[in-house]
């Protein structure tokens, strides 16, 4: 065999194992900071306002679209049965329990995960983050710590917002464009969506904060070079963080179902 | 006193950033670190500060080993005493100068009444009016009221020893001269301890020890005042800028002309 793949191969694992390590380290410290330490109480609503508040029109875009999408996909398999009634009770479940945590941890990702990557390492890289421990200010409380309790709190509130949407969409499709009842609308999600369909969604979104802010300040912590190597930050930070959150999905989906959470 | 003793550093394995380097800073007085472009003057100077690792050595501050400290104990034993002058001035982009200078203090909780008056008293010192730039953000900034801003922000910690990365690189002259007064000043009023890095030899006419970095070491250690007489042959080829003589000019290409 050709000993320059089992090189690459070889190399490529350590690489990985690498990466996973400081990964895994980087999250020791911030959880040390965590608990020894006292919140940034200022950083951390900065940081609620700019990863939640700021997130909130993209959030009501996809959601509204996915519901619409949703709904009239599930149409053209529900009225080859006749049972288009519950059309708004998959939409609801399929909001709650899957695309309102997927899609708004995909989309803040995309919006508040790079913009934190793109932070904190120009941040590294033109030494502010050497200049706050100069003056005695541990960058983990003032920089990271604010920002992973942020992610791991707004998520919920903006995916209850997601979901709300994405069922204002369902109705909209349903009751506008085919004519149906809005109360069986309402009535198919209120007989068959339980509070453990929107308690589990909510828990993966906060996990979902978790990973995309944890990626994010780790690709920016760990930046070097110059503005490209923001840029690489950025990028690895969006797809790190969005293939982390799609598997994690099924884990947690899996988890949750098992415990009777979801 | 700072103690640098068979200081290592490489970041490849390959190249040694500093290679042997032995050095003492005496107290209360400023050395400047001369050396070429790409020598390793600022690594050299954060692996003083314990903000890069060397990869042996010890460095001795007041008999504090740096080398072996952890970031909590870089915190408690070096930084509450040593500042650090960044080149660019390392201001923090989403805070103004008042948030940026008082940050120490604003992170300790305490009330923006009592920091004020500090921040402007720092300020002052570093010949800037504060009422015209406390609430300006660091990009409504000049180069040169940037550095000062920094360097009001490091004084913020009343540091006994001060480090200095090219305080002066991209400052019109007359700037340059405020900038290295103004080190001067801090100096005779404070007897701090410093540190500078530079390429402006006007700054000889301020310090008290020259220090040549080349190949990783020190190759020349002297006064200041004397250092136009020396026959050193490293200083004499470097402060005349000739092109002859034991420092090689790293030249990737010759140019066709």
């Amino acid at each position: 065999m050709d000993t320059g793949i089992i090189a690459l191969i070889g190399r490529s694992f350590i690489a990985i194992c690498d990466e996973l390590g400081s990964l895994f380290i980087f999250l020791g410290e911030a959880l040390k900071t965590a608990v020894t330490t006292r919140l940034n109480v200022a950083q951390f609503f900065i940081h609620m306002k700019r990863i939640g508040v700021d997130s909130f029109i993209i959030i009501f875009l996809t959601g509204l679209s996915a519901g619409l999408a949703l709904a009239l996909q599930t149409n053209i398999g529900f009225s080859r049965f006749g049972i288009e009634e519950f059309i708004g009770t998959v939409v609801a479940l399929g909001m709650t329990r899957e695309l309102g945590p997927v899609l708004t941890g995909l989309m803040v990702t995309g919006r508040a995960g790079s913009a934190i990557a793109a932070e904190i390492g120009t941040m590294r890289i033109t030494e502010q983050i050497d200049a706050l421990k100069t003056l005695c200010i541990n960058p983990f409380q003032y920089l990271i710590v604010p920002r992973l309790i942020a992610g791991i709190i707004i998520l919920p509130f903006l995916t209850i917002f997601s979901m709300l949407c994405g069922i204002i969409g369902g109705y909209l499709y349903c009751v506008y464009q085919l004519n149906l009842n809005p109360e069986s609308y309402i009535s198919g999600i209120q007989q068959f969506v339980e509070m453990k369909d929107i308690t589990g969604g909510l828990i993966k979104a906060s996990c979902f904060g978790f990973i995309m802010t944890w990626v994010g300040t780790y690709q920016g912590y760990q930046t070097v070079g110059g503005a490209r190597g923001v840029g690489i930050s950025t990028t690895r930070s969006v797809v790190l963080a969005s293939i982390l959150i799609l598997i994690a999905n099924y884990f947690l989906s899996a988890f949750l179902n098992q415990v009777g959470i979801s | 006193m700072i103690e640098i003793r068979n200081l290592r550093k490489t970041f490849d394995g390959v190249r040694w950033i500093t290679d042997n380097l032995n050095i003492n800073i005496p107290d209360g007085q400023m050395t400047c670190i001369i050396g070429r472009s790409g020598e390793g003057k600022s690594v050299f100077l954060k692996q003083i500060l314990g903000l890069i690792k060397p990869t042996s050595g010890t460095i001795l501050i007041d008999g504090v080993d740096v080398t072996k400290l952890n970031e909590q104990e870089l915190q408690q034993e070096i930084f509450k005493k040593c500042g650090y002058v960044f080149q660019f001035a390392a201001l923090l982009d989403s805070l103004n100068v008042l948030e940026n200078v008082g940050i120490t203090l604003l992170q300790r909780g305490e009330p923006m009444e009592k920091i004020k008056p500090i921040v402007e008293e720092k300020l002052s010192l570093v010949n800037l009016v504060p009422s015209e730039i406390l609430s300006k953000y660091p990009s409504e900034l000049s180069g040169g009221m940037r550095k000062r801003v920094g360097f009001a922000r490091t004084l913020m910690t009343n540091p006994s020893i001060i480090l200095y990365d090219e305080p002066t690189t991209g400052l019109d002259p007359i700037t340059a001269r405020v900038v290295h007064e103004l080190m001067y000043k801090m100096q005779q009023q404070f007897h701090i301890t410093s540190i500078v890095i530079s390429h402006d030899v006007e700054i000889f006419k301020y310090v008290d020890n020259i220090a040549l970095l080349y190949e990783g070491k020190i190759k020349f250690f002297g006064e200041a005042k004397t250092i136009w007489e020396s026959d050193n042959p490293y200083i004499y080829q470097f402060i005349r800028g000739l092109a002859d003589g034991p420092i090689q000019v790293e030249v990737a290409h010759q140019p066709e002309f």
